[in-house]
């Protein structure tokens, strides 16, 4: 495996965020509603990028919040920020509603690590900008077939098959992909 | 070539979720003993996550906001070692135990209401029978307080390893000092034998809460227990033990649930 940029480390991992979550586990619904708005715009821009169905979105975001408001303790705060595990969470249950399959992943198994500190909106925005300028910068055979890996949920032979590049490259090109934007954070 | 570099490509693909079969297996048993491949997953998702955050869109309707809070609102908060996604389908007791207690008052509302009409004729009788007939409503309000109580924590005992068909749930309140339990899917104890509830404390050896055995259907209710005063639970546990209980736990615990 190549050397790959390591991501920054999250910073001060969003204590704010941790308290809220200590909260929740402790019932209180006033700390789900503040999570909830801090972080439902996320959860559900993913989600209808995805399905491009507002009505499943909002679904896809009911479920998500009830998970956690069922299992706080599926969130590692201690290892990854909650905006980027609630935004891979997201997509995950959007690809199995948009296949019409069983979600595939338990949350409780969705560690992440890593990764520049979101829980702030302004702090949000700026890796949003930053995150577009990577993809903008990116080959455009590459963003493609990350784009249709991530949002559109096509597998690598599917992406394949509708590119009519090999499997392999694909394969590559969605692997270089991440890394270019990891390198950018890294940076 | 380190034994993990092969896995380089299919680990991003993993990480989409996007992986099957044979060459999904061959990762997640590489995965198991490759710690070097399990923080790039970790790290992988996070970027992942980032890709995500490009995506733009409207704020989610004001209403999906009032839908989550009136569910919240709605659902007990509860404690479960292994609830699968969706949300499992509740146990039969979960499901029939407001019903038949609300069926049981009904039922003494109409008993004491007969007992009414009789009691020009049996004035010195029904005196007694209305006591005992009160202090069962009583009992039953308590056991209704309990379930609908806004503390009421509930707790899921689930098996340590699989099997994991047996199930339990403690619901107690701190605030009224009682507690109930109930399980289901018990396998039938040996002649003698009987499962033991124990209360385990945040400090200090487990206590024994009550011995039950399990129907021909392998559930089992015990309802109606006072929770030691003092005690703050941190977990709660079943052990098979003696049929006239134990003082402390004799064998492996056989279900285990934690009160977060």
């Amino acid at each position: 495996m190549e050397p790959i940029p390591q991501s920054a480390p999250a910073r001060g991992n969003s204590a704010d965020d941790m308290k809220l979550v200590a909260r929740i586990r402790a019932g209180d619904q006033q700390a789900m509603s503040e999570l909830y708005d801090r972080y439902a715009k996320v959860v559900y821009a993913v989600a209808l990028r995805v399905l491009q169905d507002a009505s499943a979105a909002e679904d896809v975001l009911q479920d998500i919040f009830m998970q956690l408001w069922r299992k706080p303790d599926a969130f590692d705060g201690s290892r990854g920020t909650l905006a980027a595990w609630l935004a891979v969470i997201s997509r995950h249950r959007s690809i199995d509603r948009l296949r019409q399959r069983r979600p595939e992943l338990n949350i409780e198994e969705c560690m992440i690590a890593g990764g520049p500190d979101l829980q702030d909106e302004a702090e949000r925005n700026l890796v949003v900008e930053k995150v577009r300028s990577v993809l903008a910068e990116m080959n455009p055979d590459q963003r493609r077939a990350l784009e249709l890996a991530y949002f559109e949920g096509l597998t690598h032979t599917e992406i394949a098959e509708k590119t009519g590049e090999p499997l392999g490259t694909i394969k590559t090109r969605i692997r270089t992909g991440l890394q270019q934007l990891r390198a950018k954070f890294a940076a | 070539m380190k034994a993990h570099e092969k896995f380089a490509d299919d680990l991003t693909l993993y990480a989409l979720n996007e992986l099957a079969g044979e060459e999904r297996l061959a990762i997640e048993q590489h995965l198991q003993t490759c710690a070097s491949c399990r923080r790039e997953l970790e790290m992988l998702r996070s970027d992942l996550g980032l890709l995500g955050l490009s995506s733009s869109g409207p704020q989610p309707p004001a209403r999906s906001r009032q839908r989550l809070m009136r569910t919240i609102a709605a659902e007990p908060r509860g404690v479960s070692l292994e609830q699968p996604l969706p949300a499992p389908k509740k146990s039969w007791w979960q499901e029939v135990m407001p019903a038949l207690a609300i069926l049981g008052l009904v039922f003494i509302v109409m008993s004491l209401w007969r007992t009414d009409i009789r009691r020009k004729d049996e004035e010195t009788g029904l005196v007694t029978h209305n006591q005992e007939q009160a202090a069962q409503l009583d009992h039953l309000n308590q056991e209704l307080r309990l379930l609908t109580s806004p503390d009421a924590v509930h707790v899921s005992l689930n098996p340590q390893k699989s099997p994991r068909q047996p199930s339990g749930t403690a619901i107690f309140s701190p605030s009224q000092k009682r507690m109930m339990f109930m399980a289901s899917n018990m396998p039938a104890v040996p002649q003698g034998k009987a499962y033991e509830l124990w209360i385990i404390p945040t400090t200090g050896a487990p206590i024994p809460a009550g011995v039950f055995k399990p129907d021909g259907h392998g559930n089992a209710v015990m309802m109606d227990h006072t929770m030691p005063s003092g005690v703050e639970a941190k977990a709660f546990a079943i052990t098979l033990e003696k049929e006239e209980g134990s003082d402390k736990p004799t064998s492996p615990i056989l279900l285990m649930g934690l009160v977060s």
